[in-house]
């Protein structure tokens, strides 16, 4: 019995030191003051990180990435909102079928929603750009927030919105003074989402960008020339932005929720 | 007579191949107090649906001021709706909730702050203003949401099964407010409920609804002690029902094929002269009730007969006595089937 619990113990402390000792590695490495991040370790320095923030191309492509990540979760919550509150609201031929599509993109890989895109792009004439990865990733987080949305909206918010349409709302009040407010945990929780998902994309943003690019890609390129400390410090602070947005989440929303 | 306020005429529907109002008109006076009873299922909902504008009717025509409401949107009508879950605005105060309607027909802020204070004090809550709903108990949420359909002054007021969510006693409670307020303000109430004490307490006009049709309708008393057919004898109170021949009735309208007679009419014993002997029976079953006792009374030569009998707690009585029943000849009323 003992033995038993000893061993699921061990097996529980694999399982996580799996996931999060690469993780841990990398942390720890980015703060090496010597020229490689092997063992063994000769910090801590902060010497990697003042390297990073001192090189343009990567603090460019942090802005970047910010900028993209803001603007298309902004686009795709607004978007999967409106959707959500269509199919919701109203009875639309073929709903059922049009709703699995607005979905679908969510079961797809991102590599063939890229290549689609650059397809696309290059016949309208759309060059790469940031604002074709930002497109781009508003259509991979679209369905996430519609799906949030969609799953939120029932009966409680539809006598609200009868009792405000009685009252003499118009559409767009009813969207805006009372769908929205009510619905205001969903929208927060799909626009972090895909916030976070957006933050470090690579593959869409790979394919969609050319001279200006988001951090992934940046360090993708950065990669590319060998090891080096730098990496880990950036890698960092990737990971540093997704733990706080995901933390917002959680304080956020997920504790409000609960009663 | 004055004009109606409210005439519906003719006025059917149907859900798919369901119907579920049938040929309804009524009239509405100004200034009063109508209740539509019926149990679930009567129609009763859907006719106030199609008042409010939440639904159109499949036929007929719906008139309020004398205008055609029949396809208006609701926020298009001079009606507001009190709804059966309150559907109050969660994220905005009392204050913003009853000042919502104000707000959409453009009021400016200080006009409408000071018309949501007067008509919450109207519901006696002016002192929640700036709580928000999940604060207030239910009886207060009821009526923060009889303040926000106020506000707007509409011209005919709906609610929906108000009490239905209150406990007995904060129901007949908000009951006589409802009343109160009802008379204060003069606008018309349509009220929908099940619980035939509701209407009666709170009806000018009692329209008795089954199985989307109107049963009766009228002042509740004369809907209680001259109720027209079977079905209102029975929801509304309760009754003896009997085949018209069974009674030695002078004076019965030869058309009725039924009679009812309210449990209080029975009289137990031998018959005054002016009463009329309705047989003797043996107790079956005896209810204590408070203020009274209710008692079955089978007629041993036919098991089906059963009257109900309204007894005074003091008279002694015990299951499996037999005794004799009489009753008033104004008491037995014709029924149609």
């Amino acid at each position: 019995m003992k033995a038993l619990k000893i061993l699921t113990s061990v097996y529980a402390l694999a399982v996580y030191g799996f996931i999060f000792l690469p993780v841990a590695v990398l942390v720890l490495f980015s703060f090496q003051a010597s020229l490689f991040p092997v063992p063994p370790f000769t910090g801590p320095s902060l010497r990697w990180y003042e390297a990073v923030l001192g090189d343009r191309s990567l603090t460019a492509g942090l802005v970047n990435s910010v900028l993209v990540a803001t603007v298309s979760s902004l686009v795709a919550v607004a978007l999967g909102f409106l959707s959500a509150y269509g199919f919701a609201r109203f009875r639309l031929p073929g709903s059922g079928l049009l709703r699995a599509l607005v979905t679908a993109p969510l079961m797809v890989s991102y590599l063939i929603i890229g290549m689609g895109l650059l397809i696309l792009f290059n016949a309208v004439g759309l060059p790469k750009s940031l604002l074709a990865a930002g497109i781009g990733h508003a259509v991979i987080n679209l369905p996430l927030c519609f799906a949030i949305v969609y799953s939120q909206m029932g009966d409680h918010q539809l006598n609200a919105e009868r009792a405000a349409r009685d009252l003499g709302a118009r559409s767009r009040h009813v969207l805006v003074l009372i769908l929205v407010p009510m619905l205001w945990p969903a929208l927060f929780a799909s626009f972090f989402l895909a916030m976070t998902f957006s933050w470090d994309e690579f593959v869409i943003a790979f394919l969609l960008t050319r001279f200006e690019t988001t951090l992934p890609v940046e360090i993708w390129g950065l990669l590319r020339s060998g090891l080096n400390p730098r990496t880990n410090a950036v890698g960092s602070l990737v990971f540093g932005v997704s733990i706080v947005l995901v933390l917002i989440l959680e304080l956020v929303v997920f504790r409000k929720r609960r009663p | 007579m004055t004009e109606p306020l409210v005439e519906i005429q003719s006025v059917s529907h149907s859900f798919g191949p369901h119907r579920v109002l049938e040929a309804i008109s009524l009239d509405i006076a100004p200034a009063s107090y109508t209740v539509l009873l019926g149990p679930s299922g009567s129609g009763k909902t859907t006719l106030l649906n199609i008042l409010g504008g939440f639904l159109t009717p499949s036929e007929g025509r719906v008139l309020i001021e004398g205008t055609d409401c029949t396809a208006l949107a609701p926020a298009r009508r001079p009606t507001t709706t009190v709804f059966q879950d309150y559907a109050l605005f969660p994220h905005m105060t009392v204050g913003a909730n009853v000042a919502f309607g104000l707000r959409m027909r453009g009021v400016g802020r200080g006009e409408r702050r000071r018309r949501a204070l007067e008509t919450l004090e109207i519901v006696g809550l002016d002192h929640v203003e700036t709580r928000k709903p999940h604060e207030l108990s239910g009886g207060q949420r009821q009526r923060v949401a009889l303040a926000r359909a106020l506000v707007v002054e509409p011209a005919l007021l709906l609610l929906d099964e108000p009490l239905g969510a209150l406990d007995l006693k904060l129901r007949r409670q908000m009951q006589d407010e409802l009343k109160a307020i009802q008379k204060r303000v003069g606008t018309v109430f349509v009220h929908v409920t099940h619980d035939q004490e509701e209407a009666m307490a709170l009806a000018d006009l009692c329209v008795v609804m089954s199985e989307g049709h109107i049963e009766d309708m009228g002042p509740p008393e004369r809907v209680y002690r001259r109720p027209r057919t079977r079905f209102t004898a029975t929801f509304m109170g309760e009754s003896t029902i009997l085949p018209a021949g069974a009674v030695a009735c002078p004076g019965l309208d030869p058309a009725a094929s039924l009679v009812a007679i309210r449990p209080e009419s029975i009289g137990l014993g031998d018959a005054p002269p002016s009463h009329v002997a309705l047989g003797s029976g043996t107790v079956t079953d005896l209810v204590f009730q408070g203020g009274f006792k209710r008692a079955s009374v089978t007629d041993p030569a036919d098991p089906g007969r059963v009257y109900t009998v309204r007894v005074p707690v003091t008279q002694p009585l015990a299951e499996g006595d037999t005794v004799a029943l009489h009753c008033s000849p104004d008491e037995i009323i014709p029924l149609k089937e």
